[in-house]
């Protein structure tokens, strides 16, 4: 059997999506960002809508996500996606308009943009990557930190007498009346991304019919701020995240 | 009716909401604070979604207000927001991304008197802020000073067109006694909003997924590692900044044809001057005004060119000095200038102006 024998249609097992590009890979090994990556790519295809796609960026480790994936993109100020993103499909009703931002980004210094956007039910989908750190400059504690966990800025482990608790603001998102669907998934094994995808998409879907705002929190790892191997880091996230962050839909005004 | 234009007397505030419904703009997003809530009250009373398509929207703080603008103008559409100082102060960091990937937008500055929460009366503090760039980095927008309802209602087209044609936001600067005051104005007529097809000719370059599949994706980032790409972009900006300094230049100049003794003054105060120059002249002293329209780029050249009857310049601003820089670096240095400044929200009047000049002419 010649290479090109094997090269047929009836054998494709896994294809790199046509909107993703050749970029070299700046994501650390293990790092959750270029999976969800691919999801999005991937989606959009299958919904054919390149053509009618604005996505926000972040600041944070996703900062380049525009490098990736071949759609126009917006790369909002730290923490400003969802009020980029609300002006983006206010003014462009027939698009599919995203943010894709870290927890550093939504949850803290984005926080006020976060929770209006989603509470006036802005017709957007949040793509929320926590990693519970942040990652891009260097490891910092972020807010969704968990207790006990070390970061270099809480290197003792986090208590709340200094740093305050852990805030699960997805959790918060299921309480807003604008909010249609919120999830919160990981992509940690093929089962959790085959998930991980359906709830994206479901949000995207929800977003092209104009059915409320939409969140999809993936439970990420990041393996150099957290210190580990990916392996390694995989193994700490589902010990010690998913209990606290816990997996599936939170939210779904459809059922 | 003149010239096909429709009179009325309103508010300088009313005004900037009705000309952004009439001359085509696709979005205003705006935060209430004093004294210009009247532009986002006065458009939900027009509730222009229903007649132009125009959305508006009242967005949970100026910070969220400017980065709309920062969406909507890097897609293509006509953007607009307005807030006063301490509102305008938040948004400096949206601006400074907006200036940095060149997206086109108009803010617009009713001006109270500062600093800190300040006051709700007028002020012209925010001169500096507006016309050095006001956030991080090496950036410039053109400024337009109004000086009267008339100007609210005209400048808000001029603003767009120039926002749209160098690619930059847009300033208009202006302030409390303009915002609040009533005056006749001739609205202009109905100008239709683009259409997708014209927005996507028109701009090219926005992010909007129109026509993806036929050109590169369009990305705005204001990040870049390499600090060599770095200064080259900061350079075809200065270049452009060039280009806007010496084609947009703006003023208006009253009586000074002969003028030994100049005031300069923008805004409203520039009101003030127009009739101390009448009452003076009146008494036999040869004082003429220079109004700045744009104070950046600030009108140097006009200034320069009524310079030689000039003996000396009296900047009268509401502010502790700011216009009055600009004003020595024009001319370098060639005559003395003198200020006179009220600020925290008082508003001099033409007296004031008067006395200041008599004391400048008879020392
Ligand atoms: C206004 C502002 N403050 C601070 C920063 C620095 N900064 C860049 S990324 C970041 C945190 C990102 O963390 P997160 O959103 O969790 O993303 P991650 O890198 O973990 O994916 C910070 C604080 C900035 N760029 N802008
Ligand atoms: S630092 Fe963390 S979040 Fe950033 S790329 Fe590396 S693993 Fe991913
Ligand atoms: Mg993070």
């Amino acid at each position: 059997m010649t290479k090109d024998d094997i090269i047929q249609p009836e054998n494709l097992v896994i294809k790199k999506p046509e909107l993703m590009n050749d970029t070299v890979m700046h994501y650390c090994p293990g790092c959750s960002h270029g999976v969800v990556h691919k999801l999005i790519a991937e989606i959009i295809e299958e919904m054919e809508l390149s053509e009618k796609t604005i996505g926000i960026c972040p600041v944070g480790c996703a900062v380049f996500a525009y490098r990736y994936l071949d759609i126009d993109w917006q790369e909002a100020a730290h923490g400003r996606a969802p009020a980029v993103a609300t002006a983006c499909k206010r003014l462009w009703k027939d698009r599919l308009v995203f943010t894709y931002q870290g927890d550093g980004d939504l949850a803290c210094i984005g926080a006020c943009e976060t929770i209006h956007a989603l509470n006036r039910g802005e017709k957007i989908t949040i793509i929320f990557i926590n990693n519970a750190i942040y990652g891009m400059t260097g490891g910092q504690m972020a807010p969704t930190t968990l207790l006990g966990m070390k970061t270099s800025t809480c290197p003792y482990g986090r208590v709340p007498e200094l740093h305050g608790y852990p805030l699960n603001i997805t959790d918060l998102a299921t309480h807003l009346e604008g909010t249609a669907y919120v999830s919160r998934q990981s992509v940690h094994n093929v089962a959790a991304i085959r998930k991980a995808k359906s709830a994206i998409k479901k949000a995207f879907e929800n977003s092209m019919n104009g059915i409320g705002s939409n969140l999809v929190e993936i439970v990420s790892t990041c393996s150099t701020g957290w210190k580990k191997t990916p392996v390694e880091a995989n193994e700490w996230m589902e010990k010690n995240m998913f209990e606290f962050y816990q997996l599936g839909d939170l939210k779904d005004i459809k059922q | 009716m003149e010239n096909n234009r429709e009179c009325f007397l309103m508010k300088g505030n009313e005004a900037i909401a009705h000309a952004a419904v009439r001359c085509g703009c696709d979005g205003y997003f705006g935060y209430p604070i004093t004294p210009q809530s009247e532009v986002l009250e006065t458009l939900s009373q027009l509730k222009p979604w229903e007649t132009t398509g125009m959305v508006v929207l009242q967005a949970e703080s100026e910070v969220a207000a400017i980065n709309m603008l920062y969406g909507g103008g890097a897609s293509g559409k006509r953007v607009m927001t307005s807030s006063s100082s301490p509102g305008v102060a938040l948004m400096q960091e949206g601006i400074s991304y907006m200036a940095a990937v060149e997206i086109p937008a108009v803010i617009v500055n009713v001006q109270r008197g500062g600093p800190g929460l300040g006051t709700i009366q007028p002020g012209q503090a925010d001169y500096l802020q507006a016309t050095v760039g006001g956030g991080n980095g090496d950036y410039n927008t053109i400024v337009l000073a109004p000086a009267s309802v008339q100007d609210m209602a005209d400048y808000v087209d001029i603003a767009f067109q120039l926002a749209f044609k160098y690619r930059n936001p847009t300033f208009i600067l202006s302030d409390g006694v303009i915002g609040q005051m009533m005056e006749q104005v001739y609205l202009p007529p109905f100008k239709p909003r683009r259409t997708e097809e014209e927005i996507g000719t028109e701009c090219p370059w926005a992010a909007n997924g129109y026509h993806l599949t036929q050109r590169k994706p369009n990305i705005f980032s204001s990040l870049e590692m390499d600090p060599k790409t770095m200064e080259q972009r900061n350079t075809r900006l200065q270049q452009k900044y060039a280009l806007m300094s010496k084609n947009e230049q703006r003023a208006t100049t009253f009586l000074c044809d002969d003028a030994e003794y100049l005031y300069v003054a923008f805004g409203s105060v520039s009101r003030c001057a127009e009739e101390a120059v009448v009452v003076l002249r009146n008494r036999g002293h040869k004082v003429g005004l220079l109004r700045p329209i744009s104070l950046w780029p600030f009108p140097k050249d006009c200034l320069n060119k009524i310079l030689p009857t000039v003996k000396e310049i009296l900047v009268c601003e509401m502010n502790a000095g700011q216009m009055i820089n600009d004003v020595k670096l024009s001319i370098n240095c060639q005559r003395p200038v003198y200020h006179y400044g009220r600020t925290g929200g008082v508003v001099p009047t033409p007296d004031e102006l008067i006395e200041a000049m008599i004391a400048l002419i008879k020392q």
